[in-house]
């Protein structure tokens, strides 16, 4: 009976999961685009919602809300159809929408998107290979296979987004009292592009006029295409097309250079926007609220910086962190502050809260970032590939941050993540995430040095 | 031959609505063979002659700038894009037939594109509200043309060119439609090339030859060429 009402419990809260992602994926991603497939909508929402069930069960789990049994059965059903989304359907429709792009594969798609899918299980069970992750003695198609090779997957990208959310997050804190760009150097830049702009119209009004001559007198310019036609061009050539190609040639060049100076321009406009803000910022910093925005960004700051260092010294000192936060301040205050108090009620509310804020902040985090990355390099022909990566991506990370998670949380509710997902080897996954938390942190200190360097110092004024 | 007179006219319209495809073959009168995604602003010139077949018959360039990006782009990008909207004569719109939304952002981009003109100071301002009183007195020429004609289904098409027929309507401007890789729907003669002529013809006129009196009192001039055609949903 109370595995019935536990059920309905978690199908209601699944429902309710579907119904946000859906609300996010139309009010947010495709707010510009026109949703054609919804089976691209239902996927994703799909995927957020079991997603996020999976944190629900961990809060779940702290607060021993439901019963254990009930618990471990929807963690389990949880987890294999999460893991059935994420390396059967999402990968094969990314590549049904990939082939269905390409005109010529159009008529055989299913044929052609299987290939794609069979080519990525080979790749992704060749994942596993190069990584001391599972013991010999678990079967080929068993949960752990798969786990492990989608949590090497989701570890590395949230290390590498971390990384780089670390470096970025002081960088852009103190870029802004750094940059200062005026109105005078945009309008310079401006105006380069402006002349840029003439010199390619006078080229085209030459190739017009060339061409409306060359129609009024019978001679027919083809461009030349295909194989043969490339032949017969070094063969045969009017002395008008000679011409033509010859502007043409230019004509590319200008217009390379005025994209360029676009680009440039563009980036120039970002920045003054970045240093109003700031001198915005600072006004606004006066205020009461806007010294509480201060601390906490002065904070995170810090924090990442901190985050950096550790990560080093678990790597230099090749050590993993035993035990998780929570029993560990909880110590700390009684061994030394001499405060006494009841040590299992405050550690099962502290850890739900602690718990509670990383997987809100991560999932707020992801969902950001997913969205700026959206709108960046999507366009109407390639939006339902790109969604479904995202799609791909967040179960991916989602996925991981379980695996990570169990680290924060006090040892007697690390039990059932160890239970469900198997014999893993997690000493590993925290390994690695250092590692590669480290790499992309370097690499993103370096990649923003070089980008500050170059960019703005050719167009200001000295 | 440099020195014949000009006018400029925008190409506006979503990512992926064939913007290039239709400069390249309203100037080059070839299909573009690899469309590839535009950054910055695109330039081509097409050969007008401006009253064809009459006395008065006179060749102009016509600029088509064919500016790229979204209207959901950053402020940034949005404000380096207003550097082409200087002084321009003419407007075409372009809309995807088989994607309402690009349809739809039409409002946007020509809001965008033409509060640029209104507000001569440095600051773009974009109030996001579509206004019909805005375009009842715009002085700036439009066309509204869909593409991707071939794509739609002969038994949407009544429905799709009813829309379409709405929207033209709203912006007080004639439209045509038609499909980029395919010349024959502008060829000599057809009721979208005598269309497209006429517009050009306006955009010139308003140009160099109405100069005198830029205030054109009681009925607006468009009356006189858009409101007296019947809009026909039959396309050769």
């Amino acid at each position: 009976m109370s595995f019935l009402i536990d059920s309905s419990i978690m199908i209601t809260s699944q429902i309710l999961f579907f119904g946000f992602g859906w609300l996010f994926f139309m009010r947010q991603l495709f707010k510009d685009y026109e949703v054609r497939q919804y089976v691209v909508q239902v996927i994703f929402s799909v995927t957020f919602a079991f997603s996020c069930t999976m944190f629900e069960l961990i809060i779940f789990e702290i607060l021993k809300v439901l019963n254990s049994s009930s618990r471990y059965f929807h963690w389990k059903m949880n987890l294999c159809v999460i893991l059935l989304i994420l390396v059967f359907m999402v990968p094969f429709y990314i590549g049904y929408f990939i082939v269905s792009n390409i005109r010529l594969l159009h008529k055989q798609r299913l044929l052609f998107s299987c290939l794609l899918w069979l080519t990525f299980m080979y790749f992704f069970w060749k994942l596993g290979d190069p990584f001391p992750i599972l013991s010999p003695k678990h079967g080929i198609l068993s949960i752990e296979q798969l786990i492990s090779r989608v949590g090497v997957i989701g570890v590395t990208l949230m290390a590498l987004l971390s990384g780089f959310g670390a470096v970025n997050c002081p960088y852009t804190y103190m870029s802004y009292f750094l940059r200062n760009v005026t109105d005078a150097d945009i309008l310079a830049l401006e105006r380069r592009l402006l002349q840029t702009m003439d010199m390619i119209i006078s080229k085209k009004k030459r190739m017009a006029m060339t061409r409306r001559t060359m129609f009024q007198k019978g001679e027919v310019h083809n461009k030349p295409s295909g194989f043969w036609g490339m032949i017969k061009s070094v063969t045969t050539s009017a002395p008008g097309s000679e011409n033509l190609t010859l502007i043409q040639q230019e004509v590319d060049a200008l217009e390379e250079l005025s994209r360029q100076l676009f680009l440039e321009t563009a980036d120039l406009y970002a920045t003054k926007v970045q240093g109003k803000e700031t001198k915005e910022r600072i006004e606004y910093s006066k205020t009461f609220k806007g010294k509480y925005f201060n601390f906490l960004g002065y904070f995170f700051s810090i924090y990442c910086v901190w985050k950096i260092f550790m990560a080093t010294i678990n790597i230099v000192f090749d050590r993993v962190g035993k035990t998780d936060p929570v029993t560990r301040g909880i110590e700390i205050t009684v061994n030394y502050l001499g405060i006494q108090f009841d040590v299992k009620f405050w550690s099962q509310h502290i850890s739900f809260i602690l718990v509670g804020i990383i997987i809100v902040t991560s999932i707020r985090g992801l969902l950001i970032t997913l969205t700026k990355f959206f709108y960046a390099i999507s366009s109407s022909k390639s939006s339902n590939v790109i969604v479904l990566l995202l799609a791909q991506i967040m179960g991916m990370y989602f996925v991981s941050s379980v695996l990570l998670i169990r680290m924060s949380m006090p040892l007697e509710y690390r039990t059932i993540i160890t239970e469900v997902l198997g014999e893993l080897q997690f000493n590993f996954y925290h390994r690695w995430f250092d590692v590669i938390f480290l790499v992309s942190a370097l690499s993103s200190i370096l990649f923003l040095y070089l980008a500050h360097k170059q960019a703005p110092e050719k167009h200001m004024a000295p | 031959m440099a020195s014949l007179d000009r006018v400029k006219v925008l190409v506006l319209g979503d990512s992926g609505v064939g913007k290039s495809s239709l400069v390249h073959l309203l100037c080059q009168n070839q299909v573009l063979g690899n469309p590839s995604w535009t950054v910055g602003c695109s330039v081509d010139v097409r050969v007008h002659d401006y009253k064809e077949g009459t006395p008065e018959e006179k060749t102009y360039y016509i600029e088509l700038w064919d500016v790229g990006g979204s209207v959901g782009s950053a402020s940034s990008v949005k404000s380096t894009r207003a550097v082409f909207y200087n002084s321009v004569n003419g407007i075409i719109l372009v809309h995807d037939l088989t994607n309402k939304k690009s349809s739809q952002n039409l409002y946007r981009w020509s809001l965008e594109a033409l509060n640029r003109d209104l507000v001569p100071t440095g600051i773009l301002v974009t109030n996001g509200d579509y206004d019909r009183e805005q375009f009842a007195d715009n002085q700036i020429p439009l066309l509204v043309i869909g593409t991707k004609l071939d794509q739609i289904h002969e038994t949407k098409r009544h429905e799709v060119l009813t829309r379409t027929a709405f929207l033209a309507e709203d912006f007080n401007a004639e439209e045509i439609n038609l499909d980029c890789t395919n010349p024959r729907y502008l060829a000599a003669g057809s009721s979208n090339a005598v269309k497209l002529s006429r517009f050009f013809d306006k955009v010139i006129e308003k140009r160099y030859f109405l100069r005198e009196g830029n205030q054109i009192p009681g009925f607006p001039d468009r009356k006189r060429f858009g409101g007296g055609t019947l809009k026909s949903l039959h396309y050769d």
